[in-house]
């Protein structure tokens, strides 16, 4: 190949792409920005999902690009703003890092449309969107309340933020209320995803007499752990994880973000588009209960099946008074349910905990 | 026959220039075979990594974004240079990049809200000097007793990263961040903030430091007796204690210098393009600068050339992915592979190839 | 706090599977470095060795043939190290953090249809009699083969550099490698040879966490792990006991880090996971009074016309 051929290829590529810009006015555009490869298994799989849903769902209507390993800062404020300039009318970025690079991308293209996860800021053309895993982290501490036989609870945190300990509060009070004897271990991994250390932590917590393992880091080395260590009952994270059922693992949360990003995609197409802040949890299917097998006794089956109709109804909430902070204050009356506020900047434990959380 | 390579008594300089052009070509083949193997065009592929950045629709945006991209890689490659002319082996950059961070943005936050002139200064200089401290563990280890400092500034790095993860989840969280880790934005902090100098030009603070340390690099290099110190240290090491160098002060310079660069890489980095203490705070330039350090031959030009090749495959790569689908580990492998002929070809600078028709005499 | 909720035989059990991969890797790059070769790109080869074994172990059925398709995946891969290092001159540490980049790439394209997908599992060896010895019985012999081979390999290497005339070249390489051409030593081919030793040796390490410690295929999911190793030799002053010793203590720092968490001990976590890396540093200085040092020619290129 010499310059010359490089060179004619050049142009011929230009003027693809020159095509491209024009055929766009008839189609959407959706972009996705990725924090972790989409080949993770957990987070980002369970997005680019999601993706693959919307150009099923829409087929020539929808045109979708991603970008995957998009490091937080500076580089994810460029890999932004190069989608906005290829004409993407809907961008969703999805790691909390990315909000203030999204924030600044969207100043300067009012006309494209921004979908941050998990942050808290917005703009006109900045909505977040959330899931409330805790509903799921509800219906799991019931079903480890019920499976423990040492009474031992094994939680892999990540970091020590509000929707870590939030998880870790909803497992609790629910493990607590079906079995006044269950005590959790904590281990915080300082890590989403790090497949050696998650199983240590793993090996960690069986040999300390867990017999339930939960999870808020994304690989499935746990499930291995488990699984190697014949009767320990896992459940699922991020992803069904369902190579490991029927057991070590009897459950799962998934992140099912394919009715959100469909439904936003769509109101793109009808212009009805709209800046807000969901937060939504199991009833419109964010949050994603994966098969209760039948490792789990038909009773508790049945039991943890209802609490997830309640929760999804609307006709329990998984924060219900009365409850006390750890240090023995009272946090909500008899009946009194969690405001968002409070929920979304979680930093105590609920009374009953025994463990510190990491300043 | 035989093919055998023979030293050239100087390098050649038609292959100085040559080898870097023969490198990126075969780089476009081979790279290009891997994206047909992927199913991509190659041709589409390969002129949207090169040509994209530079000359394409969207060319206004991703010009200045190559500056603020290679800056960082620029600065810090051109104080490892020294040392590496000097044989003195600096590799924990990325280190000594995450302390000057660390320090600049201490002293932002420790300010906050204070609006003053002399905040941004005094950041650059805590900057450089904690980038400056933690280079010179080494130096010091070293002249005292006798570590290597390859080692100790690489064991240095895994420190600084544990810190950094420290402190974004500690003591530099932001108050009003919901809890979550990482600093308050820079960004929103006007006397902290390392914007661009001329908006949309890409050119901060960072850039222009950059800028500064080539020339000077180049001039001490070239015109001065540290520069001439330095380069004997390296090519004949006895010679340059006759001729008066003193190896301890020259590592002290050398480690010393190349920290302070890195701290202010750094620095500038966290109080403009990242605006945060985060804990993935660091992206790897430390790294990335020591293969520029080589790429550039060691020479403050080279360099400057090199880091804005890297920064063009980095801003390149993101176009093919977003526009043709391509996967980020392809685009990673074709780095590494631009890299590896980079290196390779290098060989031919210095040294010729020869053919042996008869086996060689043992 | 509850430390009575650790047990100390599980504990040192757990201590010996965590450590395997960082051990083989470091034994590996041990014989690399006393060959006078640097090669960071063991996080490149681990990577890749991961994937090979765990593709060809998919594959086949038989995580036995998994293990040697890692090996022989990071043998190939350190083979493009030697290429550049060895017959193009490049310098080995630019040339080694090209490899990782190049690995981890690598890695994830050839493991793009194997996300979610179940190795075929490692059985234990149950070896009779010896693991029903109280104590010793559980911390020692209660593990899968790898480990005794990873064990074995230590035991090889420690013997052959202090025995064996292969040993007594491959330090006259590394100690001096114009000398040792001098003696007619071939100093490319003994320091190929190493390289690909080392490539084999990291391959194997990955192949442990993808068909043992995780056990599955994800991108990236060495996280670190063949720096870690790099730091191991270094720590270990170049001696193949030393190497044994320091996994174990890196990979015990971890290990007992998170037990301490899960008993419920409050430990400011960013700093115990420096301790490694600050303690090799000490070592280092402690090392600097010893005879012990770095081989003298690492890191330096060699041309026989020098």
């Amino acid at each position: 190949m010499t310059l010359k051929t490089i060179l004619t290829g050049a142009v011929m590529a230009l003027g693809l792409t020159a095509a491209g810009a024009q055929a766009q006015d008839d189609t959407t555009k959706v972009g996705f920005i990725y924090v972790g490869p989409i080949g993770d298994g957990g987070w980002t799989y369970e997005h680019d999902q999601g993706r693959l849903a919307v150009e099923e769902h829409f087929g020539d209507q929808v045109e979708t690009v991603y970008q995957e390993s998009v490091p937080e800062g500076a580089d994810a404020q460029r890999a932004i703003t190069q989608m906005a300039l290829n004409g993407a009318d809907l961008i969703f970025t999805t790691s909390f890092g990315f909000m203030d690079p999204t924030l600044a991308v969207a100043k300067k293209f009012p006309n494209v449309k921004f979908e941050h996860a998990t942050g808290y800021k917005t703009a006109p053309n900045v909505s977040t969107y959330s899931a409330r895993f805790y509903e799921g982290r509800a219906i799991q501490g019931h079903i480890a309340g019920k499976m423990t036989k040492s009474n031992i609870v094994g939680y892999i945190a990540s970091y020590p933020i509000p929707e870590v300990i939030r998880g870790i509060n909803a497992a609790f009070i629910h493990a607590r209320k079906v079995n006044p004897d269950v005590e959790f271990k904590i281990i915080w991994a300082y890590t989403w995803f790090d497949p050696a250390k998650e199983a240590d932590a793993a090996t960690a917590l069986i040999e300390q007499g867990a017999d339930v393992i939960l999870q808020h880091t994304d690989s499935t080395a746990p499930q291995a752990a488990a699984e190697k260590a014949g009767d320990v009952v896992t459940f699922g994270q991020a992803s069904d994880m369902a190579e490991y059922k029927p057991f070590p693992r009897v459950s799962s949360i998934i992140d099912d973000w394919k009715p959100y990003y469909i439904a936003r995609t769509q109101a793109v197409i009808d212009g009805t588009w709209t800046s807000q802040q969901v937060w939504d949890g199991i009833g419109p299917g964010m949050v994603g209960i994966g098969e209760i097998t039948e490792a789990v006794p038909a009773d508790v089956r049945d039991e943890a099946l209802a609490l997830k109709e309640a929760i999804a109804s609307g006709e329990y909430h998984p924060f219900t008074g009365p409850l006390k902070k750890q240090d023995g204050s009272d946090w909500l009356a008899d009946g009194e349910t969690a405001d968002d506020g409070t929920l979304l900047g979680m930093d105590f434990y609920v009374e009953g905990l025994n463990a510190e959380i990491p300043q | 026959m035989k093919l055998q390579l023979e030293k050239r008594p100087q390098p050649s300089r038609r292959w100085i220039y040559l080898s870097p052009l023969l490198a990126v070509v075969i780089t476009m083949l081979v790279g290009g075979a891997l994206f047909a193997a992927l199913g991509k065009n190659p041709v589409e592929a390969i002129a949207t990594i090169f040509w994209e950045p530079l000359f394409g629709e969207f060319a206004f945006y991703y010009r200045p974004q190559l500056l603020v991209k290679g800056a960082p890689l620029i600065l810090i490659a051109i104080g490892l240079s020294l040392g590496f002319r000097a044989g003195i082996w600096n590799i924990g950059a990325e280190g000594q990049y995450i302390i000057g961070a660390l320090s600049g943005a201490g002293v932002a936050l420790a300010f906050y809200p204070l609006d003053a002139w002399f905040v941004f200064p005094l950041m650059a200089l805590a900057g450089a000097l904690g980038g400056w401290a933690w280079g010179m563990i080494p130096a010091v280890l070293k002249l005292r007793f006798g570590t290597n400092e390859i080692l100790v500034s690489l064991m240095l790095v895994y420190v600084a990263e544990q810190l950094l993860a420290a402190m974004a989840l500690g003591p530099m969280k932001n108050p009003d961040g919901m809890g979550f880790p990482g600093s308050r934005n820079l960004q929103d902090y006007p006397a902290a903030h390392n914007a661009d100098l001329i908006t949309g030009s890409g050119l901060h603070w960072g850039v222009v430091a950059a800028l500064v340390a080539v020339i000077a690099a180049y001039i001490l290099l070239g015109r001065h007796m540290l520069g001439y110190q330095i380069r004997l240290s390296g090519e004949a090491p006895r010679a340059a204690r006759f001729a008066g160098v003193k190896p301890g002060l020259l590592t002290l310079f050398c480690l010393g210098t190349s920290g302070a660069l890195a701290g202010l890489a750094g620095m500038f980095e966290v109080s403009g393009p990242a605006g945060q203490v985060s804990i993935d705070f660091n992206v790897g330039y430390g790294f990335t600068a020591i293969i520029v350090a080589f790429l550039g031959r060691l020479h403050p030009v080279g360099i400057a050339l090199a880091g804005l090749l890297m920064a063009l495959t980095y801003i390149g790569g993101e176009i093919a992915q977003g526009n043709l689908g391509l996967p980020a580990a392809a685009i990673q492998m074709f780095q590494g592979m631009l890299l590896f002929f980079l290196l390779a070809v290098d060989v031919l600078t210095n040294y010729r190839l020869r053919l042996l028709r008869r086996p060689e005499a043992a | 706090m509850d430390l009575s909720s650790i047990n100390p035989i599980l504990l040192l059990a757990s201590i010996m599977a965590a450590s395997t991969p960082i051990l083989l890797a470091a034994i590996g790059e041990l014989i690399v470095e006393r060959s006078g070769v640097l090669n960071l790109g063991v996080e490149g080869m681990m990577i890749t060795g991961a994937i090979c074994g765990f593709a060809i172990a998919v594959g086949t059925g038989s995580p036995a043939i998994g293990f040697i398709g890692g090996a022989v995946g990071g043998a190939l891969l350190s083979l493009l190290f030697a290429l550049l290092t060895q017959v193009a001159l490049a310098n080995h540490v630019a040339s080694g953090l090209a490899l990782t980049l190049f690995g981890l790439g690598l890695s994830s394209l050839l493991g793009q249809g194997y996300v979610g997908v179940k190795p075929p599992p490692t059985p234990k060896l149950d070896i009779p009699v010896l693991g029903d010895i109280p104590l010793l019985g559980p911390i020692l012999f209660s593990h899968d083969l790898m480990v005794y081979v990873a064990l074995a390999l230590v035991a090889g290497v420690w013997a052959m550099l202090k025995y064996s005339r292969a040993g007594l070249i491959l330090r006259a390489v590394g100690e001096n490698h114009d000398a040792a051409h001098a003696l007619g030593y071939k100093v490319v081919r003994v320091r190929i040879a190493a390289i690909a030793f080392g490539g084999a040796c990291a391959g194997l390490g990955g192949a442990y966490l993808s068909l043992v410690r995780v056990p599955q295929w994800t991108e990236g999911m060495t996280a670190g792990i063949g720096w870690i190793a790099l730091a191991l030799v270094v720590f270990a002053s170049w001696k193949a006991g030393r190497v044994l010793l320091g996994a174990w203590l890196f990979g015990g720092v971890s290990v007992l880090q998170l037990n301490l968490q899960a008993a419920g001990v409050a430990i400011p976590v960013e700093y115990l996971s420096m301790s490694p890396y600050v303690i090799t540093i000490l070592v280092l200085v402690i090392m600097s009074a010893d005879k012990s040092r770095a081989p003298a020619s690492l890191g330096r290129i060699f041309h026989a016309s020098q």
